[in-house]
């Protein structure tokens, strides 16, 4: 599926990105575990509730570049400021994580393991 | 190449500022993109270790053509027992590292199973000097 439909799916509001909403995505990986992030060898969409600069500095490590903020968590502007230079996407959700993954996982968003 | 940065404590906003500029220099470079992942993923935990468990420290990095040697030193509490340490799942961290999405006990495997070569040494009350290398080819 698109980024914007993901977007739509999830009520999301886009912080970063606008210009990459055709992109598709095929797997999801949801952590508040910045170590867990760090495992990965495959750059999933990363769904989590984790809100700090922290987030988007493993992004940038793990070379992830899309991330969904779910409970309502919003990036600050440091937070855009640093994931610009990475030219990520950034969509905050007001839906619990399971929520939101849940639906993405129902809408064909693949698992990594 | 030589490149050195200072690390300090409780910088969390600041955590990854090294691995980052290694980022962009090993890219300019055109180190293998994998490569250069499993080198900053494992400088990254190292640096977030210095910040959080240590007072401060230094970390260090050459830049060969075949290899890359990082020295991340910290002047802190030191690890008493550095094979408990290594361990998956062990951990020392206060509860504002696990706020910033850290210390469940992953960094030092992580960094183990990221670079070719990793050396750790700990004084207790002095500090701990994690040494990595990883080749590019």
């Amino acid at each position: 599926m698109t980024l914007r439909e993901v977007v739509k799916l999830l009520n999301g509001t886009v912080y970063l990105g606008e210009n990459r909403l055709d992109e598709e995505v095929e797997t999801g990986f949801a952590s508040d575990l910045m170590s867990d992030v760090l495992t990965l060898k495959e750059t999933p969409m990363l769904i989590t509730g984790l809100c700090n600069v922290q987030t988007i500095r493993t992004c940038d490590m793990a070379t992830l570049d899309i991330v969904v903020f779910v409970r309502n968590k919003k990036p600050t502007p440091d937070m855009v400021e640093l994931a610009e230079d990475n030219d990520m996407v950034l969509i905050s959700s007001s839906y619990s994580m399971f929520r939101a993954v849940g639906m993405l996982y129902e809408a064909g968003i693949k698992p990594l393991y | 190449m030589h490149q050195e940065y200072t690390v300090i404590e409780g910088d969390f906003v600041n955590a990854g500022t090294a691995s980052s500029s290694v980022k962009k220099t090993l890219k300019q470079l055109g180190v293998n993109p994998q490569v250069v992942k499993r080198v900053v993923v494992a400088l990254y935990e190292a640096e977030v270790n210095a910040i959080a468990h240590a007072y401060g420290g230094k970390v260090l990095v050459d830049i060969d053509a075949d290899k890359i040697h990082m020295v991340v030193a910290d002047k802190g509490p030191g690890i008493p027992d550095i094979a408990l340490a290594m361990q998956e799942g062990y951990s020392t961290a206060r509860p504002e590292v696990r706020d910033m999405g850290f210390g469940a006990g992953m960094g030092l495997p992580n960094m183990q199973k990221n670079v070719d070569r990793l050396n750790v040494t700990s004084e207790v009350g002095v500090g701990t000097t994690v040494d990595m290398e990883v080749d590019f080819i």
